[in-house]
């Protein structure tokens, strides 16, 4: 047997040279990656150049630079300084993080209880949340229409109470806003928490309750750092997408409460002022990375899928 | 079985009904002979037998499943190479944590910012071709983009799983690339591709942001046509739509669930 060439390597059972094996590599590689530099991170970098320009006054793109649209969003402007637009991009993150925490305390119930049903009827139950998982979010949101309509109980109940005045309907209101984002956003948590749940080591619980650990410390100390992978998931999954959420606010918000995706929405829509809408997004797209930086230093056995 | 706590149980029931209130709504609403108001009258499926009728609803519903079809395979097979890449490859730690860093794109960036930089790379491409007025054809693009990054992950993690122990028999057995391809890897990897798929057609199905900003005036989706009808007004045919919308998913996901529990 004569030795491999210096050149030759061994990759797997192969016999082959690190050129052409690099190159076989790049012919997988190429297709997806140039799919994603073109349509991902190239109009990524345009958005960042558009946020730097201004408008025409029939909303067309000139091309002179200026950082006139992030002082805009900072709130200053001919006028004076307003924090109308801080004070949007603040609630973004104030609705994205309750609505991620109620999903979360809804969720573990939810996991908990599916995951302690028989084999048979598991699955059943399974299937009652990934309906909703895979049904538009258009839909389950004006869904929410009906049941807060004024003719609704929910709505009588709160005119009795003086909550609303008698007769209108619960929408648009903060409160339809949470129950549309925290209906939509709990099957993102459920699922990958469930996975978790599962596979649960009941002895870690059974061991922590032995030693008299309160229900509060079994939670804390023996059930989350065992589901902390599903539940990094489910946050991540829902976290992200909330705070950019347009749908939601847009049809049970209303304007007067805006968050930061109908500010969007509006610039690429109606306003037809790219270079801003692109300031904004840059703001949501800084917001979400501080915030999952911060979730990751707290936590740092996260993983992002 | 494990016996629960009745407070978790009671939370759990109640979180249902909370999840399903809204949908059990429109349902019963779609199948009320009244146009207006919140009294039932009568049983009727008037409103069903409508939607067949109205053109606009059915070119919807037809871009829809167009849209989440041609998407979904474009971004399984660009997806599925790619991972193979990614995964089979000696990339040194620098490039692999770029690459990485791409892929992950989509899942931790708000879809309206890849919608809204979308918008402006194809408004700028307009200059180019009219191919990328909004329309069809950017919206395939957008969905296949965010698609690509989702069954990549799926399928990688996939290859991850199944080892390389198997492909190293076979290329000991004098397997050709393309022999190990097809007949080794490819079959290890199905589930994966199926997985992947599924995921990739959900998200089209899912998605509104990313086609309401680049839709035209022929290429509305159900989504898109149902978000624009409540705003004139809420009507039984929308809610005859959207239980179909919901029953179609119950279908889908059924079936997929047969489809992968037998594996």
């Amino acid at each position: 047997m004569t030795e491999p060439s210096p050149k030759n390597i061994i990759w797997y059972g192969e016999l082959t040279t690190q050129g052409s094996l690099m190159k076989r590599g790049l012919g997988f590689l190429s297709p997806g990656m140039v799919w994603l530099l073109v349509l991902l991170v190239l109009p990524g970098l345009v958005l960042v150049a558009v946020s730097l320009i201004t408008r025409g006054s029939y909303g067309q793109l000139l091309w002179n630079f200026t950082s006139e649209n992030y002082t805009r969003l900072l709130g200053f402007s001919v006028f004076g300084w307003t924090a109308d637009y801080l004070r949007i991009l603040w609630r973004s993150v104030v609705v994205a993080f309750f609505t991620t925490l109620l999903s979360v305390v809804l969720a573990y119930p939810l996991s908990f209880f599916i995951a302690a049903r028989p084999e048979r009827t598991r699955y059943f139950w399974l299937t009652l949340v990934i309906v909703p998982f895979w049904t538009n979010m258009v839909i389950r949101t004006y869904a929410w229409f009906l049941i807060l309509a004024p003719e609704m109980p929910l709505a009588k109940a709160a005119g009795w109470l003086g909550l609303v005045s008698a007769g209108s309907p619960l929408y648009p209101s903060a409160f339809a806003v949470y129950l549309g984002m925290i209906s939509i956003f709990l099957p993102f948590v459920t699922l990958p928490l469930y996975a978790s749940v599962e596979r649960l080591d009941w002895s870690l619980v059974e061991a922590a309750q032995d030693l008299y650990a309160s229900r509060i410390r079994v939670f804390t100390q023996a059930i989350i750092p065992q589901t902390m992978p599903g539940l990094s998931v489910g946050i991540i999954l829902t976290f992200v997408p909330a705070m950019g959420m347009f749908v939601v606010p847009d049809m049970l918000g209303g304007a007067k409460y805006m968050l930061v995706g109908n500010l969007i929405q509006q610039q690429f829509g109606a306003s037809r002022d790219w270079p801003f809408g692109a300031a904004i997004s840059m703001g949501l797209m800084v917001l979400t990375m501080i915030s999952l930086q911060l979730y990751r230093r707290k936590f740092r056995e996260v993983e992002l899928v | 079985m494990r016996r629960m706590h009745p407070v978790i149980t009671s939370l759990a029931l109640a979180t249902m009904f909370f999840l399903y209130l809204p949908l059990a709504g429109v349902a019963v609403f779609s199948v009320n002979s009244a146009r207006y108001g919140f009294v039932f009258q009568e049983f009727t499926f008037h409103w069903y037998a409508k939607l067949f009728t109205n053109q606009v609803v059915l070119e919807a519903a037809w871009n829809t499943l167009l849209l989440a079809m041609v998407s979904t395979i474009a971004a399984t097979v660009i997806g599925t190479i790619l991972a193979i890449g990614l995964a089979r490859f000696p990339w040194g730690k620098k490039l692999e944590t770029v690459l990485d860093v791409i892929l992950h794109i989509p899942v931790v960036t708000p879809d309206i910012i890849l919608a809204a930089a979308l918008v402006v790379a194809f408004g700028l491409l307009q200059y180019v071709s009219s191919l990328f007025e909004p329309g069809m054809v950017n919206m395939i693009l957008g969905h296949i983009t965010f698609e690509i990054s989702f069954v990549t992950l799926v399928v990688r993690s996939r290859l991850v799983a199944i080892g390389r122990d198997v492909e190293e028999a076979a290329r000991d057995l004098f397997a050709s690339n393309w022999y190990l391809l097809r007949h080794v890897i490819l079959p290890l990897l199905l589930p994966g591709i199926v997985a992947g798929a599924m995921l990739a057609f959900t998200l089209s199905l899912d998605d509104f942001v990313i086609s309401f900003f680049t839709f035209g005036p022929s290429s509305q989706t159900l989504p898109i046509y149902i978000f624009g009808a409540v705003r004139r007004g809420v009507t039984p045919e929308i809610h005859a739509l959207s239980t179909l919308v919901i029953l179609i998913t119950v279908i889908l996901v059924v079936g997929t669930e047969r489809l992968t529990r037998k594996k």
